[in-house]
């Protein structure tokens, strides 16, 4: 029967040897293959300020975007192509609660500046490889 | 109780109990919203609603942690700990921390970083608190008579979840870097160090209850924790299929994260057959309950729901619904929520004296609050998989699917307020049962109170 030793030597032994996998995947992950899948390189300035804002206001609280977030509101990562832009700035500079189906969002009343630097946030998301994330829809179920 | 400075440990819990009725509040608020009663937008727009529910539910654990950790550690360690005073200091600043926090996510002050919304400058004074948390815990173990395997592991959980916190803090700009990082906190936490966590209160509560030999338990405690390393650590893979990752991870995350049911599988074979082959006729039953309870629901929330959508070919359409929130309510409420209260249920006849314990109210708080949030998870899986169909294979927009849902929102109002009135009866009798008193602390571990009435 397996000692209460052996069992010690199983768990220690199983840690380390996964974290030090672990590690180094993501190594490789976060210096090689997300920048390139995202491209990083084109990370503006408009991009940074877009993002700010979106961490600012916490719009993940009722949305999601690379499928994180709140189920409140729709997912966003692929909304530079679905809405485009002036749709986009439409809500974003609206000053009463946007609430095409009568579920509101917060009416924030963004300056002209701020909602181009959101779309270009959302520009760049809109480009990234995501392994085919969010899947397409199946034609033969198409209404 | 054995030692006069374990006393600290209930107002841990008291804590504990107050948060989670907030935390309450707060997802009554979003299901209604999400029913289309929305009239506090306002003032508690749904992201602020959320931001307070699911911050609320980490600081109520992590306070029930720590609570455990000061009762468990003397007991286990046969000492008093280093510094009680230390000890209010600590509960005291986390309390204030904790309510300045959630008073500032309705003043738009937080990241929108889902579970780390906590903002910056605060982060920093969680980190001294943790920090003066750790010191007292780890300064009694060190310097206690004797270092079992319960208390190490328990240390362990405590110590590697304040690490982990640290790469949460780390800025990034790009959106995908800053997720690649924010899973090191929130799934390494729950699927993996504060199972550590679970692993050690879970050890010490059957040692105590069943009698069994604790050479044997603490044998099972390292497969159980070892099996939760081996499979977690790589099992992080599954939130990395779809975020702008290598697609390596499809298949390391899908092969680990599919065997991380394992360690709950442990944990609840493990509860179950300390259970029978104990000889020990403990008279506090309901402390038994909870406990095999959280072995057993954690195994069917995180486990077996977990299982449900963690396969890549699902997780693609499935991730970022409300199969999501599925999951995570029975989860958190099995593997974490149950187990602090298991430990609540144990500890406070030993620290007052009282034998709340053995009123029938007891059973309907355990039943009411595990049979509501079965229902609550039903409620949601419904909502989830008729999203995922209408929305991700038919193609409906967002909202027109959202409409087509709404009665599930009605069913877990339902199921909500049954959950609701058993945790609000554990409270009742968390009350009733006062506060530590001189008589049952000088009493010792096997006082009267505990005996079996015939023995
Ligand atoms: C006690 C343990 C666990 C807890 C408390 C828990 C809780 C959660 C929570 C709250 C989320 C949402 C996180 C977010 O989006 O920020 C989540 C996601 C997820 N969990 Fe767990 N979980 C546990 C164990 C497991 C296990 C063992 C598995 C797999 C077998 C699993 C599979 C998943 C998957 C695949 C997701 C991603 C869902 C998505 O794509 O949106 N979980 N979990
Ligand atoms: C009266 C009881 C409760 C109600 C009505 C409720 C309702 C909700 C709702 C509506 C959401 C948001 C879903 C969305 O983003 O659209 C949510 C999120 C969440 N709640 Fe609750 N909740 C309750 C109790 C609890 C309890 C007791 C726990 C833990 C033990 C919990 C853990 C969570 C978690 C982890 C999330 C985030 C899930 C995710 O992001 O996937 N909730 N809750
Ligand atoms: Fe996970």
């Amino acid at each position: 029967m397996l000692s209460k030793k052996q069992a010690k030597v199983f768990f220690l032994g199983g840690t380390i040897f996964f974290s030090l996998i672990f590690l180094g995947l993501s190594y490789e992950s976060v210096t090689k293959s997300i920048p390139k899948k995202t491209h990083a390189d084109q990370i503006t300035d408009a991009v940074r300020r877009g993002r700010e804002i979106w961490d600012k206001n916490n719009c993940m609280g009722c949305h999601t975007i690379l499928g994180e977030g709140a189920y409140y509101a729709p997912e966003l990562t692929r909304v530079y192509s679905r809405k485009g832009e002036t749709y986009i700035k439409t809500v974003l500079m609206s000053k009463t609660p946007w609430a095409p189906r009568g579920r509101k969002m917060v009416a924030y009343g963004m300056t002209e500046e701020e909602a181009n630097d959101v779309v270009a946030f959302f520009k760049w998301v809109n480009e990234m490889d995501l392994n085919g994330f969010p899947p397409e829809p199946d034609k033969n179920l198409q209404p | 109780m054995k030692y006069k400075s374990q006393r600290v440990a209930y107002w841990f819990f008291a804590l504990s109990m107050l948060l989670i009725i907030l935390q309450i509040t707060y997802g009554f608020i979003m299901a209604f919203a999400h029913y289309g009663m929305d009239g506090l937008h306002n003032w508690i727009p749904f992201n602020a609603a959320r931001t307070t529910h699911i911050n609320l539910l980490v600081v109520w654990l992590l306070s029930g942690f720590m609570g455990a950790a000061y009762y468990i550690i003397p007991e286990e360690a046969q000492r008093e700990l280093v510094s009680v005073k230390w000890a209010y200091i600590q509960l005291i600043s986390f309390a204030i921390v904790g309510v300045v926090a959630v008073i500032g996510f309705h003043f738009n002050w937080w990241e929108g970083r889902k579970f780390l919304e906590i903002p910056r400058p605060l982060d920093y004074l969680v980190v001294v608190n943790v920090l003066l948390f750790l010191g007292l815990i780890l300064a009694t173990l060190y310097k206690g008579k004797t270092q079992t395997t319960t208390a190490m592991v328990l240390a362990m959980g405590l110590v590697f979840a304040a690490l982990l916190y640290l790469p949460g803090m780390i800025f990034f700009d790009n959106q995908a870097l800053d997720s690649f990082f924010r899973w090191w906190v929130v799934h390494l936490w729950v699927e993996g160090v504060w199972e550590l966590i679970m692993g050690g209160i879970l050890a010490f509560l059957l040692i105590k209850l069943t009698g069994v030999d604790r050479e044997v338990i603490e044998k099972w405690l390292y497969v159980i924790v070892g099996l939760t390393f081996l499979s977690g650590i790589l099992g992080t893979g599954h939130h990395y299929y779809y975020i702008g990752t290598p697609k390596y991870w499809l298949v390391i995350g899908g092969i680990f994260s599919a065997m991380e049911p394992l360690a709950f599988l442990g944990m609840a074979l493990f509860a179950i057959h300390m259970y029978r082959k104990g000889g020990r006729n403990h008279p506090n039953k309901i402390a038994l309950s909870w406990t095999l309870g959280t072995a057993i629901v954690s195994f069917a929330g995180a486990g077996l729901l977990g299982l449900a959508h963690t396969l890549p070919q699902v997780n693609l359409y499935t991730h970022g619904t409300l199969v999501t929130a599925m999951h995570g309510h029975l989860a958190f409420w099995g593997a974490y929520g149950m187990l602090v209260f298991a430990m609540i249920s144990y500890a406070m006849p030993l620290m007052t004296g009282r034998k709340v314990y053995e009123q029938t109210s007891n059973i309907y708080a355990f039943w009411l609050a595990v049979i509501g949030m079965l229902g609550m998870t039903t409620a949601f899986a419904a909502a989830g998989v008729a999203q995922v169909y209408l929305e991700r294979r038919v193609g409906l927009d967002f909202m027109v699917a959202q409409q087509e849902i709404e009665v599930h929102f009605l069913v877990l109002i339902l199921c909500a307020t049954l959950f609701t009135t058993g945790v609000l009866i554990f409270v009742y009798n968390f009350i009733k049962y006062g506060r530590p008193t001189e008589e049952a602390m000088a009493s010792g571990d096997e006082f009267e109170a505990v005996q079996p009435a015939a023995a």
